[in-house]
Formats: structure tokens, C-alpha cells, sequence
């Protein structure tokens, strides 16, 4: 027999026409700066949230075989890399401190972009390549990772993100 | 903190309804959980709130949904499918786990 009466039951917003949407633009080649945008898009995605991810610039190594599996972390002009200004730019230390990144990232069992990118996929999010980006690179879909949903222009990612929260990365 | 009640047993719960006490959880306690937030639990469901369960007592958290996949065999999409819209909380409070604290 059951007391529901007394059951605490959290509402997980089943009942919510809930149409919030996330738009995260990923404007960065760097490593440190890759995780951002698909760490946030993922835990959106967890949260029922709908997200569209667009990479733009930079951020287009993050969905450019050959590319996507060798982003970098350069401590220079970055005093936020805790290194003293002088020693950033010495032969070895973007290697290193890549190096280092990869390595925290791995202890936490974050996934390498490549399959970050396929966990976000498989959770719903949409995945756009800038055609501008695209164009400046000379690279089209072949190049680029294969579950993606398209290459568009800025104005229809405007289109597309109607009423979403925007993040720029 | 606080109880809730459930097939006459008392259950200390959090503010938001989970269950804190590991050992205070059996299968009817489950099933009473998934119905209470409209889950129709079918053996693909069972499969996994009880690696959530195993995965608990080896690693001490819940697992996220990422190792769920990685770990436990079940994919990402299908855990979608089976928990829509927030699964990993949902999975979570049917096994009378916390919500999980990892970011991926």
C-alpha cells in the first residue's frame, strides 16, 4: 500500500512545454578553450535543454578531421597559465603544457573532442559548421566531422536560434 | 533533510525528494519511484538502475550518464529514450542514489 500522499517527489519538468534552448558558439581552436562549449552543451543537454552548437573561426578545428584530435594549449599571453611571460614562449612548453591538459583531462575521464562530440550527438544536440569558415579554410563536408547537421551562414543561425540563450566561446 | 513515506516504509529523503540512505532501497521502492515521475519500467530500465546500484557501491558516486554508456554497455541514446529529458537525474532517484556529480 502506498502513501503517496507523503511521497516528496521532485518534479523533473516532464509536464513543462519546455522549449528552452542553448545556442553555444565555439569561436576558439585552443584546447582549453574547446571544453568549455561541449562541457556546457552536455550538461544542457542533460537538463532537457535543446542545443545547437556552432563552430565558427577557431573553433572550426574543433570539427576538422586531422585537426580535432590535436588542438593545443599555449600558455603564452595567458597569465591565467600560471607561468612566468618569458618561459611561454620556449621551445617545448605549448607540448607541455598540452601535454599536462590532456593528461588532467584523461584522469577525469573526459572524453577527447572526437568523442565528445559524438556523446553530444547521441544526447540530442545539433552541430553546425560556419559557412564562412568553411570557405576561408577551403574545406567542406568531407573535411569535417561526419554527424554533423550542416554548413550554414550566420543568418540562418540566426534563424535557427529564435528565442534560444545565446553563449559565445 | 527530511522522510517520505513509501509501501508503509519511512525514507529519509533530501529537500528535493532523493533518497540518501543507500541501504534503504530494494526494487519495490524502485519501481514505486519510477512511477511517482511517470516511468514505465520495462527489463531495459531494470538494467540499468541496477548497474547504477553495482556502480555505486564500487566507485562510491553515481555514475554519469557518459559512464553508464562506457561502463555499463547501454548507449547514450537509448538512455534518452528511456529517461527522456533528464535522464541522469531521473535514473538517479528511481535507484535511490544522489543526483551525480560529475560534469560529464
Amino acid at each position: 500500500m502506498t502513501a503517496t500522499a507523503e511521497m516528496i517527489v521532485p518534479s523533473f519538468d516532464d509536464d513543462l512545454e519546455t522549449d528552452r534552448t542553448l545556442a553555444i558558439i565555439c569561436s576558439k581552436g585552443s584546447l582549453d578553450m574547446a571544453y568549455p562549449g561541449l562541457i556546457l552543451g552536455n550538461a544542457a543537454l542533460g537538463e532537457g535543454v535543446d542545443v545547437h552548437l556552432f563552430f565558427t573561426f577557431w573553433g572550426f578545428d574543433m570539427i576538422t578531421k586531422g585537426r580535432m584530435e590535436h588542438l593545443k594549449f599555449s600558455p603564452v599571453g595567458n597569465p591565467a597559465a600560471h607561468m612566468p611571460a618569458a618561459l611561454a614562449p620556449l621551445p617545448g612548453m605549448t607540448s607541455m603544457a598540452t601535454h599536462m591538459m590532456n593528461k588532467s583531462l584523461e584522469e577525469l575521464d573526459i572524453p577527447p573532442v572526437p568523442e565528445f562530440l559524438e556523446l553530444l550527438k547521441a544526447s540530442g544536440a545539433k552541430l553546425w559548421a560556419c559557412r564562412l569558415s568553411a570557405d576561408m579554410n577551403h574545406l567542406d563536408e568531407s573535411d569535417l566531422f561526419d554527424d554533423l547537421d550542416g554548413i550554414i551562414n550566420a543568418s540562418d543561425f540566426i534563424e535557427l536560434t529564435e528565442g534560444a540563450q545565446l553563449l559565445f566561446i | 533533510m527530511a522522510t517520505t513515506v513509501i509501501n508503509g516504509k519511512e525514507l529519509v529523503v533530501d529537500d528535493e525528494g532523493f533518497m540518501t540512505q543507500y541501504d534503504e532501497w530494494d526494487e519495490n521502492i524502485g519501481q514505486e519511484l519510477a512511477t511517482a515521475i511517470g516511468v514505465d519500467m520495462t527489463d531495459d530500465h531494470w538494467k540499468v538502475i541496477r548497474f547504477l546500484r553495482e556502480d555505486f557501491q564500487v566507485k562510491g558516486e553515481t555514475p554519469t550518464i557518459r559512464r553508464v554508456s562506457t561502463a555499463g554497455g547501454v548507449d547514450t541514446k537509448t538512455l534518452f529514450r528511456l529517461f527522456p529529458k533528464k535522464p541522469a537525474k531521473k535514473m538517479s532517484y528511481i535507484a535511490g542514489l544522489p543526483k551525480p556529480h560529475g560534469c560529464v
